[in-house]
């Protein structure tokens, strides 16, 4: 049960990260390594604000606000420097190890006994007894449905339409009269906010923050995003799109929570990582050939 | 008025490679005319629609749109007043998007994409009345992602799409040229009936000598960045295809191609 409790928390809070990686890989056509230091931007972000002694829930806009401005760096640097899009996020991952460390002021922070966003006197006096060990699940199955559903309404607003179209015909945003540079980091921002959020909630719920921790974030985000708009190809609007990418994180989650608790060594972890990745991206490309020849 | 004045343009200037493309390029379109432009591959017709529309720079000159120098204006300022249809059909269109989602998205061009809705309910039956005379069925396909639909309907979309909203120049780059001939016919047909509806002062760029004698009130055709012939009004209209002709097979003697 602890497993399966374990599996569910941190699927949604990739799921979180992983519909950020979805409007960057998906919608922009842009693979975006940002992430991999964004994301343990956020958990930086919330072990300093929550020693310092700010209220947890502080911790949520903040993050989303901080990856958001880190997100537009990235787009700034391939816009206007005319940087490539790999290199773009490489060069501000790598940055982001070095701004992680000097705002956490050493490697690592542990949060054991302050109060986080799951673990606090209001949360803990709503979810007394029987619902204790579920009280980090339900928090983040709320969490996850209130950005799914955010980011369903934006997609189709009028600034959503154009982030869609950039991704898959930005002749056509030109056309209409909009700098199609303009959209891209607009869709930068949004992803590496919701990374970085994504991350926030990550150390709240290990209750520690460590600078290495953002290894791999793109790999789980990606295989969340294949995984689940493979399983689910027949949906595609952009509702059932969102919906399959929060059920591709926590099926992912689930294989790799799996393969960790047979094998017995958790340092293992990135390499099943990995390897289950490339294993569902092979899949996923099968697929797509045999819907092809069809 | 659109106006191209002292265009001077070389590609890759200093190399072995480099290529004059205009040499003091000169052109004047009026309000109201629809100019086809003829010419053979790598005679500058899409270059020439590509400076106007700011794709490429200039090395000097300038170009003068409605009184206004905009030489130095990025493609997507010059774009909120000019409509632009390419010869690939994919790029007119959001594949991802439904056709109804694609036309809200086109009618909002010139005003703000902002955080309200996306696609208006209310304009549907207004999208579908626009979608009827086309003739292609595309009225029962709003909810349809418009990947899923064929080059000749999108082409008719695009078209339909670049052409919404109020604008002064509508630019057409071998439009018809990836269709099958009976496609071709009717989205000629279309682009006819459009650019007389709407008086759009037009530029297009075509292969097919027919296309370029039956439609428009001016015909240029281009020859190493040359406007080598230039016919207008009643001269145009007494031209036939083998004068077009003729014309075609004297540049590829003179020239040696």
């Amino acid at each position: 049960m602890a497993l399966f409790i374990s599996v569910l928390e941190q699927g949604f809070i990739y799921a979180v990260m992983a519909l950020g990686i979805y409007i960057t890989y998906k919608i922009l056509d842009f693979p975006d390594l940002t992430v991999d230091g964004s994301f343990p931007f956020g958990a930086a972000i919330a072990a300093v604000m929550i020693t310092k002694g700010a209220p947890a829930i502080l911790t949520l806009p903040v993050s989303f606000l901080a990856g958001c401005f880190v997100g537009m760096l990235t787009g700034v640097i391939h816009v206007k420097l005319h940087v490539r899009d790999l290199l773009s996020g490489i060069i501000m991952m790598t940055a982001l190890y070095t701004v992680n460390l000097r705002l956490m002021g050493r490697a690592n922070i542990p949060l054991y006994s302050n109060d986080t966003i799951f673990d606090n006197p209001a949360v803990n006096a709503v979810f007394g007894g029987g619902l204790d060990a579920w009280k980090a699940v339900i928090i983040l199955l709320v969490i996850v449905i209130v950005v799914k559903l955010l980011l369903d309404w934006y997609l189709r607003t009028k600034s959503g339409f154009l982030l869609r179209a950039v991704g898959s015909n930005d002749k056509i945003v030109t056309a209409l009269g909009v700098d199609k540079g303009r959209v891209k980091i607009l869709g930068l921002a949004l992803c590496n906010g919701l990374c970085t959020m994504g991350g926030c909630l990550y150390a709240q719920e290990q209750r520690y923050a460590d600078v290495s921790m953002g290894t791999g974030t793109m790999v789980i985000g990606l295989a969340s995003v294949i995984i689940g708009t493979t399983l689910f190809r027949k949906k595609t609007n952009v509702i059932g799109v969102t919906t399959s990418v929060i059920i591709g994180s926590v099926i992912y989650k689930a294989c790799v929570a799996l393969a960790v608790h047979f094998l017995k060594n958790a340092d293992d972890m990135k390499m099943i990582t990995s390897v289950l990745f490339l294993i569902i991206l092979v899949i996923s490309m099968d697929k797509k050939r045999k819907v092809a020849s069809d | 008025m659109l106006e191209l004045r002292h265009i001077h343009k070389t590609y890759n200037p200093g190399t072995v490679n480099e290529l004059v493309f205009f040499k003091d390029f000169n052109l004047k379109i009026e309000d109201g005319e629809f100019v086809s432009v003829v010419g053979s591959n790598g005679s500058g017709k899409t270059s020439m629609l590509n400076i106007i529309c700011g794709s490429i720079d200039v090395d000097s000159g300038s170009i003068i749109m409605n009184d206004r120098d905009i030489t130095r204006d990025k493609d997507y300022i010059r774009m909120k007043k000019i409509g632009r249809v390419f010869q690939n059909p994919a790029f007119g269109t959001c594949p991802e998007m439904t056709i109804m989602e694609n036309l809200s998205l086109a009618e909002n061009k010139g005003r703000s994409y902002n955080l309200t809705r996306g696609a208006d309910r209310d304009r549907r039956d207004a999208y579908h009345d626009m979608l009827v005379p086309l003739g292609l069925g595309l009225e029962d396909k709003m909810d349809v992602q418009v990947k899923s639909l064929s080059g000749g309907q999108r082409q008719a979309l695009a078209l339909l799409m670049s052409t919404m909203t109020p604008i002064d120049f509508l630019i057409l780059d071998e439009h018809t040229a990836a269709l099958d001939p009976k496609t071709a016919e009717i989205i000629m047909e279309l682009t006819g009936r459009i650019v007389a509806g709407k008086h759009l002062t037009t530029i297009m760029v075509t292969h097919n000598l027919r296309y370029a004698l039956e439609y428009g009130n001016r015909l240029l055709m281009m020859h190493e960045g040359e406007a080598i012939m230039d016919m207008k009004g009643d001269e145009k209209k007494n031209l036939d295809i083998h004068d077009l002709l003729h014309k075609f097979d004297q540049i590829s003697l003179e020239y040696g191609n």
